[in-house]
């Protein structure tokens, strides 16, 4: 187990300074990925909300929508900040941990 | 490249899954053949690390945002089946938690992502690495490789969006999915993965192989050359 401990640190360093991927694009005016947008941004530029995207968009409300708390988009950078790193720092523990689990099952299989 | 649910139509979101449920079961077998008892560790760091960095999103000045996969990095560390399995699972987790990539488009996803993007990349750095053998030659291989691979993967995202309005188009003209056509899809998603987030992945790629190879770094896997995967 030893020899993955600089790996998991790097990983740890990486949720440290996860911000930067909310502060930099921000910094330099940069919207939505591309294919990414709302509905509202989808109006804007095309004049309407196709039905079918209307009717499947909000088949699924994710808890934490955009690696922050729901309603948060407006908060002040420092908070969506802390939010964005305990996301990162979710989602290497859920990532890892689901991995480890399906792995570990698969190898024992093998029997 | 995440695609948002209601981008797609129904045939092209269930043609994804249904492409992805045998590969899945194929990856399986060849993480189960091939990854010894004590490596199980390597696969949690990799989903783990893909779902880390495409949490660092890159500007394109005054337009839009994207980011590095990772997609072939994982494929160099821990060959494309594992890099699939793992990209899944991060990819079904930023679905199901964070709301990044619709629950009906996981399917569509992780063929650009966990498939498309890792197993072009891995062919990419197999085929040049004999030619450059030395380790600065080797982060160079990776590099082209991880550039290759996310630019091959906004392509067939793009085809994914631009196909919709041939699929599904009202009488009166509109759209009922993704509203573009291919011909501004593609342009648009490759153009920026080729000049600008492919050369982030790029640079993260090489940099890191070459840092693994010559830390030794116990990501990288050394498997026995009979079960290579």
């Amino acid at each position: 187990m030893k020899e993955y401990r600089p790996l998991w640190v790097a990983l740890l360093a990486m949720a440290l300074v996860s911000p930067l991927g909310l502060y930099v694009p921000e910094l330099m005016r940069a919207g939505s990925a591309w294919g990414e947008w709302g509905l509202e941004e989808v109006k804007h530029m095309v004049g309407y909300v196709p039905p079918g995207m209307q009717r499947l968009s909000d088949l699924w409300k994710a808890p934490i929508p955009d690696y922050g708390l729901p309603g948060q988009a407006e908060s002040p950078l420092l908070y969506r900040s802390l939010s964005y790193i305990l996301s990162a720092l979710l989602g290497i523990g859920l990532c890892g941990g689901t991995a480890l689990l399906v792995t570990r099952w698969l190898v024992k299989k093998k029997g | 490249m995440h695609i948002p649910d209601g981008y797609l139509g129904p045939p092209t979101y269930l043609v994804s899954y249904a492409t992805c449920i045998p590969l899945w079961g194929l990856a399986a077998r060849r993480v189960k053949a091939a990854l010894p008892a004590q490596r199980v560790p390597l696969l949690a760091i990799s989903a783990a690390f893909a779902f880390v960095v495409m949490m660092f999103n890159v500007p394109l000045p005054g337009a839009t945002t994207g980011h590095a996969v990772g997609g072939v990095l994982i494929a160099i560390a821990v060959g494309p089946w594992g890099a699939a399995l793992s990209i899944s699972i991060a990819v079904v987790i930023q679905a199901l938690l964070f709301g990044d990539g619709g629950i009906t488009a996981i399917g569509a996803n992780c063929l650009n992502m966990a498939f498309i993007m890792p197993f072009t990349g891995y062919a990419v750095y197999r085929s040049l690495s004999p030619f450059l053998p030395s380790r600065k030659g080797d982060a160079v291989a990776a590099a082209i490789a991880g550039w290759v691979g996310l630019t091959v993967a906004a392509f067939t995202t793009a085809l994914m969006f631009g196909i919709q309005p041939l699929l599904h188009t009202s009488s009166d003209g509109r759209a009922l999915y993704a509203p573009y056509p291919l011909l501004v899809t593609v342009p648009a998603m490759v153009l920026e993965h080729l000049l600008l987030f492919g050369v982030v992945e790029a640079l993260l790629t090489g940099l890191v192989v070459y840092h693994l190879r010559a830390s030794r770094s116990a990501w990288v896997i050394q498997l026995p050359t009979k079960v290579s995967p």
